[in-house]
């Protein structure tokens, strides 16, 4: 039976699926794009992103590496100066750490330091985030890092058509750009445009439309502000939800237009609460919106200790919707 | 009593296929736990690969420090972890090793010399040199072994490793279990070098051994190991093994050659074991007896596992500095 909510235009499409196609147009659009990564060639990528593309583009563009994630992004770094495009991928965000010089004094240093010599376009593709019991080595959201960089660009959607024209938009981009991917989200379908294009990087969506009070959010967690809303507006709480998509640049204009509107906030995300997103965005709004503010501006992200391996830890480890809903309360009742 | 008429040789190899076999029948219950959702997460497991860790660690003290790896249950059984502690780990439990913060991934006990397992490939390499380091200083003859797989070899810090455990002399043997895989790509695809040279490179011994003999193994090892102490000059020491499962349970293998899949049967060091000790006249009630027993232990260790408490929220909270 067909939804009758999903139009002729549009079909579903898994979030993995969608990064899938995004590489493989890319790949076709412009054959400076190759790809680099571990597992990600023959057996098609841990996760299943860059399956059958060996097929289509074969080995000299899409390359199996080997457990070296230092080397190839800062191959990366070199490709991208030699005027290639690089999509890597990192298995797990956690392994980001051995390739931190790569990002950090390398490509996001290069275009400035060398004076505009020559931009370094590269993509560093990576999954992040826990709830999979894969303890603290595997399941980190360390995306503030790489947003506290000058010149790193750094994006995070949450459904198939975000992931797929935010892909495209990052591989456009002349900057390096950390795409962030949120395992959990890999097999999510979502609905898929027929003739999807790139999203322009810095611009929120607003997910719902309300006017009580806003949550700001990104990745995995737009859908547990999404889940909280609906259940909340049961009591007539209405709630908007921001995705930001891009973490660095940000919307500041969208999220100060919607906290214009509702005059509470609300910064949600699975990464760390302390010295986060979170944090970088209350502080903006306590001073461009601190006019429209109606109530202290609530920060609900995972609390300051590694991500823990047990099943009955991490369930309380967060962010859930009991303690959304807690920050809800502080900020309505 | 028959037990006095028995060679050296063949009480050694009774003594490292227990070790072995114990080894093997926990995984294989670890297997049943994860498929049944007892034990959460992901699980890689040694099964084909129990020879290398039998073989070392009968010629280390609880003062020698073991780096484990992402596959290390064999590696911190043979150590000397204790399997009540092991067992409640996994199962995420408040009286697993690690309070149940760190599951397979990150199974560590100190009180037997255990670095830890890492999630990071080649994580535990520089850790080791760096314990063996703390030997040297100490000056007590006690020497670290990091383990690790082939996929190891192409990451940048075991190449640094070699280099400061040769440039400062440090007592280290650094054991590779090379099982042909990283992941699902073939060795041959992630490093085109080879150990023994790197060894020559940093003027070290390598021995290659296949580690299907046990017995063979566990030979090379002590020499190894004993040289290692009394030089303090670094060694490595290559295993070939067979990695009988896939990567974690539940990989489905797709990428492997079926006739690879076919042939583990004979690249299985615990019934090459096996058939050595009945042709040495030891008696298969014997080993049966001696598998009942392990059984007996694991099935007890898994009961009070399943029943110990989960571990409180607070108490992990304030257990994040010392
Ligand atoms: C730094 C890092 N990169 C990648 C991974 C993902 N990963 C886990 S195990 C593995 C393969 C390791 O191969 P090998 O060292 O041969 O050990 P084996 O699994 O064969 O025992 C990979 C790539 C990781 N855990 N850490
Ligand atoms: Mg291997």
């Amino acid at each position: 039976m067909n939804n009758p909510q999903i139009s002729e235009e549009t079909e579903t499409l898994r979030f993995g699926q969608a990064l899938n196609r995004a590489l493989g147009d890319a790949m076709r659009a412009d054959d400076r794009v190759f790809l680099m990564g571990e597992d990600i060639a023959l057996a098609g990528g841990p996760f299943g992103v860059t399956r059958k593309l060996l097929d289509e583009f074969g080995q000299r563009r899409v390359r199996d590496y080997p457990i070296a994630e230092a080397s190839m992004v800062n191959l990366a770094v070199g490709a991208a100066l030699g005027g290639y495009k690089p999509v890597v991928e990192i298995m797990f965000m956690d392994f980001c750490t051995l390739a931190m010089d790569a990002l950090v004094n390398q490509a996001a240093k290069a275009h400035f330091m060398f004076g505009e010599q020559g931009p370094v376009p590269l993509v560093l593709r990576t999954p992040h985030g826990g709830g999979l019991n894969a303890g603290p080595q595997h399941s980190q959201c360390l995306e503030a890092w790489f947003a506290h960089i000058p010149g790193l660009i750094v994006v995070c959607p949450s459904n198939a058509a975000d992931a797929y024209g935010l892909l495209r938009a990052a591989i456009d981009n002349p900057n390096p750009v950390v795409f962030v991917e949120n395992k959990r989200l890999y097999s999510a379908k979502s609905e898929f445009p027929a003739n999807p294009q790139p999203i322009e990087i810095g611009k929120a969506r607003t997910a719902r439309s309300g006017s009580d009070l806003t949550i700001v959010t990104y990745g995995n967690t737009v859908h547990l502000a999404e889940q909280v809303a609906k259940q909340r507006a049961d009591q007539n709480i209405d709630i908007e939800i921001i995705d930001l998509r891009s973490l660095q640049p940000w919307d500041e204009t969208a999220v100060l237009t919607s906290l214009s509107k509702t005059h509470r906030l609300i910064v949600l995300h699975e990464a760390t609460e302390a010295f986060g997103i979170g944090a970088e965005i209350a502080a903006r709004m306590a001073d461009i919106g601190f006019d429209e503010l109606d109530a202290p501006i609530i920060r609900v992200g995972a609390p300051f200790m590694p991500v823990p391996y047990s099943v009955a830890l991490e369930a309380e480890f967060g962010p859930n919707a009991e303690q959304l809903n807690t920050a809800i309360d502080r900020l309505l009742l | 009593m028959p037990t006095l008429k028995r060679s050296a040789p063949t009480r050694l190899l009774l003594g490292l296929y227990r070790t072995m076999l114990r080894i093997r029948r926990v995984e294989e219950r670890l297997s049943a736990l994860f498929a049944d959702g007892t034990i959460p997460g992901f699980i890689h497991l040694s099964i084909g690969q129990e020879s290398v860790p039998a073989a070392i660690t009968h010629h280390l003290t609880n003062s020698d420090t073991v780096a484990i790896t992402h596959r290390g249950h064999g590696q911190a059984l043979a150590k000397g972890i204790n399997l009540d502690a092991f067992l409640a780990e996994m199962m995420g439990r408040a009286s697993g090793i690690c309070q149940g913060r760190g599951g397979s991934m990150h199974i560590a006990d100190s009180s037997v010399g255990m670095l830890g397992a890492n999630g990071i490939v080649a994580g535990g390499i520089p850790i080791a040199v760096g314990s063996a380091l703390a030997h040297q200083l100490d000056g007590q003859g006690n020497i670290a072994v990091p383990y690790f797989g082939d996929g190891a070899i192409a990451e940048g810090v075991f190449h640094e490793s070699l280099n400061i455990a040769s440039l400062w002399n440090l007592p280290c043997l650094f054991v590779c279990e090379n099982n042909g895989w990283g992941e699902f790509s073939k060795t041959d695809d992630q490093f085109s070098g080879s150990l023994k040279k790197l060894a020559a490179t940093y003027d070290m011994d390598y021995q290659f051994i296949d580690a299907l003999d046990v017995a063979k193994l566990s030979n090379l090892a002590g020499r190894m190991i004993k040289a290692v102490r009394k030089t303090s000059r670094p060694a490595i020491l290559e295993c070939k093994v067979t990695r009988h499962h896939g990567h974690y349970e539940g990989d489905p293998q797709k990428y492997r050659p079926e006739e690879e899949l076919n042939q583990l049967g004979g690249q299985d060091p615990v019934s090459h074991a096996y058939d050595k000790l009945i042709t040495a006249g030891i008696p298969v009630s014997e080993l049966t007896e001696l598998d009942r027993q392990i059984q007996a232990e694991i099935d007890a260790s898994v009961a009070q596992a399943m029943a110990a408490d989960h571990p409180q929220f607070d108490q992990a909270a304030a257990g994040v500095y010392a």
